[in-house]
């Protein structure tokens, strides 16, 4: 009987305690990167964010406005987001919410144009069917529980009148005379429906007048805003982006707001 | 006593799971919206109002949630209008494929059961829509069906569906179905007693529930076609 080479009552101790088996990652306790048990992760809340967009229908055309805006939170971190887009002389297209997820869209949409044009067949995007497009686009997204966070409204002419269609991150989608997205629907909307029901066959200049009101009126209250903006206006004559511009404001009263420290 | 005491790291996945959550996706909302539908002996009457809401705030004051299907087939649909857009553009294209397939339009009765399977069809992420058909069956009769959102229906003689509907229903269980009255007869509703009833109980329903209001949408169905009329509401 030969003695073995080593005590047969001697085990090796573990290789590393306290720590994951060979091959497996470790996971600090109450990390946000917990494993992945509940199947794939979507983003489910936006990042950098734009706020408002206004849009009114007058006598023959559509004027819209948004901000230059994008937050990051509360922080206000860019100050240069273009978000009114021209799609052709007669579509315009404006975009609230996620930037990352307009940009997106938005070069899916330049690019459906460009192959648009290329067949060079006398026809283009309409309004309408850019809507009932993003409708489609919108609802899909939603029912895959992938959202693209944005509230967009398109303006344009079709058949002679103006259009006004608005579809947001679930899929909801009308037309209307006046649309507002975001702290616009509560301060701006109710000053435009007012507008729009006094003088209902309003001039291109008033409806400008009246969008620049409310952006003003926007700076001053929703604390997500900027005081630079584009105003994109359509007409049978054809769709173009003014802008940036810059409102004045006054704070001279503001010293007097007291109570809320 | 010692090893009952908390471990830190326990402490920080506490903390963790309390974090506030900015916003939460929920792939659904509610748009408001009451529809109302009436059988008659050889007419039917639908009705919805025309506003559209989210929250306490009015998205549109011009939506009618009523769509024209077929010439004597009117369905109204209402709840979350994402669902109610997409729903109407599945049910409108089956219907096309059906009219070229057969040259001729689809019953009442069996648009009903159609919807009832596109329904279901989506058991378990459901269409978020309450639909009430309205039309003029084989006979020449007018007829009413109504659904739940997975797609249990029934025929009826009238119902009430959507956000006024449990302040609809009780007032048409008295004034049409004659209930709780001692010795009413059961007299054939005349179309125009119908449209006026339709119009008094929605200005009812507008004074009391805030999801509808505006305007009412309403279509008087017969074996001839449909006619459509909007009456005003407030708009508060």
């Amino acid at each position: 009987m030969a003695t073995p080479a080593f005590p047969t009552s001697f085990v090796p101790g573990p290789l590393w305690g306290n720590g994951p088996t060979p091959g497996q990652v470790y996971n600090f306790p109450g990390a946000a990167t917990a494993p992945d048990q509940w199947g794939t992760q979507r983003t489910l809340n936006p990042s950098v964010t734009t706020t408002s967009v206004l849009a009114v229908k007058y006598k023959d055309g559509v004027v819209m406005a948004a901000d230059m805006l994008g937050s990051y939170g509360s922080l206000a971190r860019y100050r240069n987001c273009p978000r009114l887009q021209k799609i052709n002389d007669k579509t315009i297209l404006g975009c609230s919410g996620d930037y990352a997820d307009f940009q997106f869209l938005s070069n899916i949409i330049n690019q459906r144009v460009v192959e648009e044009e290329c067949l060079n067949d006398g026809f283009s995007y309409t309004p309408p069917g850019l809507h009932s497009w993003l409708t489609r686009v919108m609802y899909n997204r939603r029912s895959q529980f992938n959202p693209l966070w944005n509230t967009y409204l398109v303006g344009g002419i079709h058949q002679e009148k103006p259009f006004l269609g608005y579809v947001d991150k679930i899929g909801i989608a009308y037309e209307a005379d006046t649309i507002a997205t975001g702290f616009g629907a509560y301060l701006a909307l109710p000053i435009l429906r007012d507008a729009v029901e006094k003088n209902k066959k309003m001039e291109e200049k008033q409806a400008v007048e009246l969008i620049d009101r409310c952006m003003k009126l926007l700076f001053y209250r929703d604390a997500r805003s900027l005081n630079k903006y584009q105003v994109a206006v359509v007409t049978k004559k054809g769709s173009e982006i003014r802008g940036p511009i810059v409102s004045e404001a006054n704070w001279e009263i503001a010293h007097m707001v007291k109570g809320y420290e | 006593m010692e090893a009952m005491a908390m471990m830190p790291y326990q402490q920080e996945q506490t903390n963790h799971i309390e974090r506030p959550i900015q916003h939460r996706f929920s792939p659904y909302d509610f748009n408001g919206g009451t529809v109302l539908a009436i059988a008659g002996e050889d007419f039917a009457v639908i009705a919805s109002d025309t506003r559209l809401m989210t929250g306490f705030s009015i998205l549109a004051r011009d939506v009618p949630k009523t769509t024209q299907y077929t010439t004597n087939t009117v369905v109204g649909s209402c709840g979350f209008h994402g669902d109610v857009l997409t729903l109407t553009k599945v049910i409108q294209t089956r219907l096309k494929m059906f009219t070229y397939l057969h040259q001729k339009e689809m019953d009442t009765s069996s648009v009903a059961a159609m919807l009832s399977t596109v329904l279901y069809y989506r058991r378990f992420f459901p269409y978020y829509v309450y639909n009430i058909v309205a039309g003029i069956d084989t006979e020449g009769k007018g007829c009413v069906y109504s659904f739940d959102p997975v797609g249990s229906y029934e025929r009826e003689t009238y119902r009430a569906g959507g956000s006024a509907s449990s302040m609809l229903q009780p007032l048409l269980d008295n004034q049409i179905g004659m209930k709780n009255q001692e010795g009413a007869k059961q007299v054939p509703l005349a179309k125009a007693k119908a449209v006026a009833l339709v119009k008094d109980v929605f200005t009812s329903a507008a004074e009391r529930d805030i999801h509808t209001g505006d305007a009412v949408c309403i279509h008087v169905i017969t074996k001839q076609g449909t006619t459509k009329e909007t009456y005003p509401l407030r708009r508060d």
